[in-house]
């Protein structure tokens, strides 16, 4: 089996293991086991000569993501531990819970590494339902609500997706034959310039609007706050660091391909029209949210939306600053998703107003909460500074009159984000909820904020040669 | 191959058929009606893919032919049913947009598949564009169908139908790879929400949505 599938099937088989174990801490380790040997079998894929491999590739640009994505698997799976316990799942939840999350994380690694868009499609379309699930999970009101809505919105944006899909195999049809090729993100990347270009623009509004609903780009957003506030606590940050990645890497697959033919439409300023519509709706959304998990996922439909906008700038500059500012948001806003779920359950509450003074009563997490919170603000030394300012500094360079709305929302939404470090970190501390959770969960949560920290860190200031040269390598990719 | 030609005329005479029911979808008033209709639709497009499979020489549509009318035509109408008098669900259909501005507002919809899609496929063969209008029309209907009603089962049907223009979009694409998969994949997901819906028995969200019920539930409220 090639090396991309093995990544792929492994955390599935890990799956069915988690179906046999009942119990929730023998569970939640073999679900870290599960986690951390995927993770040692997706580094082999940095030896990986890259190419196409049948339906799958490996290359600059979603090499960078699965990684990731398999760290915030593993980090994720830790914190479940501590927190698993506080959701009060019976067995057959508690199963479902593991099952999903592992099915989840293969789709992920599948979506990223297909080659195929028809099992990009598929990929994309597993995750979906293993995160419905997840969402629906508790069985409350709201989680079902959340779940449901989850679904419709995303059955829509998949469906509109895969007719995009159809739509460009139809342009590529004449000159690719039959046979699985002519569904090929590599081969259509080489035909686009023979391709049509009426029948190309088609395809990529469908593709943009179908993926973008996943990415949850305004105004197809509406199941993000609810899904990732709604859900078990630990899920947050793998929907929010990883779903939205992936699908917004479909988008810039599709976006390469249409940009190569010089007569269809020009991909980059739908993603600007997206992206800016995105950051300043959650920009002055995040002012008048009160609960803490419903403003950080506000948070993250402005942060895709300013990864859409980098993508449409184009160019290498703007597109390694996308890309930074991907993994960037992935590591920190898993971070902050695991301290907010944390205080939550020590408040028994996810309101605001509950949660206050965390670094007065829990120093370790009230400063690690609030060094996180900075990171998604925008501030340094993490990496969403840099890719912030690379994003402002490009923007200023290509097109100066772009800079008025995206400093005004970025402004808005560091503002309401500082705003909010100050309400839950400092100040007086609420009082803690008669059934805290155990005290070695602290441990569980905190090495994974300050892990997620340290990764930005180096993210932002440290980069490791060979990673800077394979994320400079990936920004020539979108175009 | 054009008008005339009897692989052409059948294929056009199932794309009509199954826009025709998409009308059908949107004037019922009674549930029930409903998914009789969306049988029919389905039932339809089993026919409509194994003639593409006849006329393409394409063994494995048929395949997608049989699990459509399995699925589509037989099994989710009925598990439909079996909801509606188990959960003693709503039986008439709550609108969000009156029945005649919504026939209104779709053959508008047909009207921009048509105007969208003739005239950038002007190079491809004339089946393949005009399928795509068809299957593009019933794929906005359905769109159109989860937005104007209220019922979350109508929403289930909405999307239903969504799926049916996207698979008559891909069966009639010649050598389009992967068609039995992906109609396939997007199957799971419908048997998946109706399979959930009767294992958690859903029976408030799944009867008609209450603004009120939402407010409260989404953790906004005053």
């Amino acid at each position: 089996m090639p090396l991309s599938w093995a990544v792929v099937f492994l955390p599935w088989a890990g799956a069915l293991l988690l179906a046999l174990l009942p119990r929730e801490r023998p569970a939640a380790l073999a679900n870290i086991a599960v986690s951390a040997a995927s993770l040692g079998l997706a580094l082999f894929l940095l030896r990986h000569p890259g190419g196409v491999e049948g339906w799958t590739h490996v290359d600059a640009l979603n090499l960078p993501l699965v990684l990731l994505s398999f760290v915030i698997g593993l980090t994720t799976a830790i914190f479940s531990l501590g927190a698993v316990g506080a959701e009060r799942f019976d067995a057959l939840r508690l199963r479902a819970y593991h099952v999903a999350f592992q099915v989840f994380m293969g789709a992920q690694a599948l979506a990223l590494l297909a080659d195929n868009m028809g099992v990009m499609w598929v990929a994309i379309e597993i995750a979906t339902l293993a995160s419905v699930l997840i969402v629906a999970v508790h069985g409350t009101p709201a989680a079902i609500e959340a779940a449901w809505k989850l679904f419709i919105l995303c059955g829509v944006g998949i469906a509109l997706a895969l007719f995009g899909t159809i739509i460009l195999y139809l342009a590529a049809q004449p000159f690719v034959g039959h046979g699985d090729s002519g569904l090929s993100w590599t081969v259509l990347h080489g035909l686009a310039e023979r391709c049509d270009p009426g029948v190309l623009n088609l395809a990529f509004v469908f593709l943009l609007v179908g993926y973008g609903t996943k990415a949850g780009l305004v105004p197809l957003h509406s199941w993000l706050p609810d899904a990732e506030a709604e859900g078990p606590i630990a899920i947050s940050a793998v929907l929010s660091g990883l779903l939205l990645n992936a699908a917004l890497h479909a988008v810039i697959r599709a976006k390469a391909v249409v940009g190569v033919h010089p007569g269809a439409v020009s991909p980059g300023p739908f993603l600007i029209a997206f992206g800016l519509a995105s950051l300043l709706l959650a920009a002055f959304t995040l002012w008048r949210r009160r609960d803490a998990r419903r403003f950080f996922a506000w948070s993250s439909i402005e942060h895709m939306g300013l990864a859409a906008f980098a993508f449409g700038l184009g160019g290498p500059t703007a597109n390694l600053a996308g890309l930074l500012h991907m993994l960037g948001h992935s590591l920190c806003k898993s971070a902050v998703f695991f301290g907010v779920g944390h205080a939550a359950q020590l408040k028994g509450s996810q309101k605001t107003a509950a949660i206050g003074g965390l670094a007065a009563s829990h120093p370790g997490l009230g400063w690690g909460l609030a060094l996180a919170i900075g990171a998604v603000a925008g501030l340094p030394p993490f990496a969403l500074f840099a890719s912030e300012f690379l994003i402002v500094s490009d923007a200023a360079a290509s097109r100066w009159w772009l800079i008025l709305p995206l400093g005004l929302g970025l402004l808005t939404a560091a503002a309401a984000k500082l705003q909010i470090l100050q309400a839950l970190c400092l100040g007086e501390p609420t009082p803690d909820a008669a059934t805290a959770p155990p005290g070695w969960t602290g441990r569980t949560t905190l090495g994974p904020i300050w892990a997620h920290l340290g990764l930005a860190l180096l993210l932002g200031f440290a980069l490791p040669a060979p990673f800077a040269a394979l994320l400079a390598a990936a920004a020539r990719i979108p175009g | 191959m054009s008008f005339g030609q009897l692989p052409y005329d059948v294929s056009h005479l199932l794309g009509g058929g199954m826009l025709l029911l998409s009308f059908v979808l949107l004037y019922q008033r009674r549930v029930g009606a409903v998914i009789n209709a969306l049988a029919l639709q389905g039932g339809i497009l089993a026919l409509a893919a194994a003639w593409q499979a006849l006329v393409q020489g394409a063994p494995q549509l048929y395949l997608t032919a049989l699990i459509a009318f399995g699925a589509k035509a037989v099994l989710i109408p009925l598990a439909l049913r079996t909801l509606l008098r188990r959960l003693d669900l709503h039986r008439t259909v709550e609108t969000a947009l009156g029945i005649g501005p919504s026939l209104v507002a779709g053959v508008a919809l047909v009207a921009l598949a048509i105007l969208v899609v003739l005239p950038i496929t002007a190079g491809s063969r004339a089946i393949a564009r005009e399928d795509l209008a068809l299957a593009l029309s019933v794929v906005l209907l359905g769109m159109l169908m989860m937005i104007t009603r209220r019922n979350a089962i109508l929403q289930v049907a909405g999307l239903m139908t969504l799926e049916n223009g996207l698979i008559l979009a891909a069966v009639g694409v010649a050598g389009m790879p992967l068609v039995v998969e992906l109609s396939t994949a997007a199957l799971v997901m419908m048997l998946l929400v109706v399979g959930g819906v009767f294992v958690f028995q859903i029976r408030e969200r799944f009867d008609t949505v209450d603004t009120g019920f939402l407010e409260r539930h989404r953790g906004e409220a005053e």
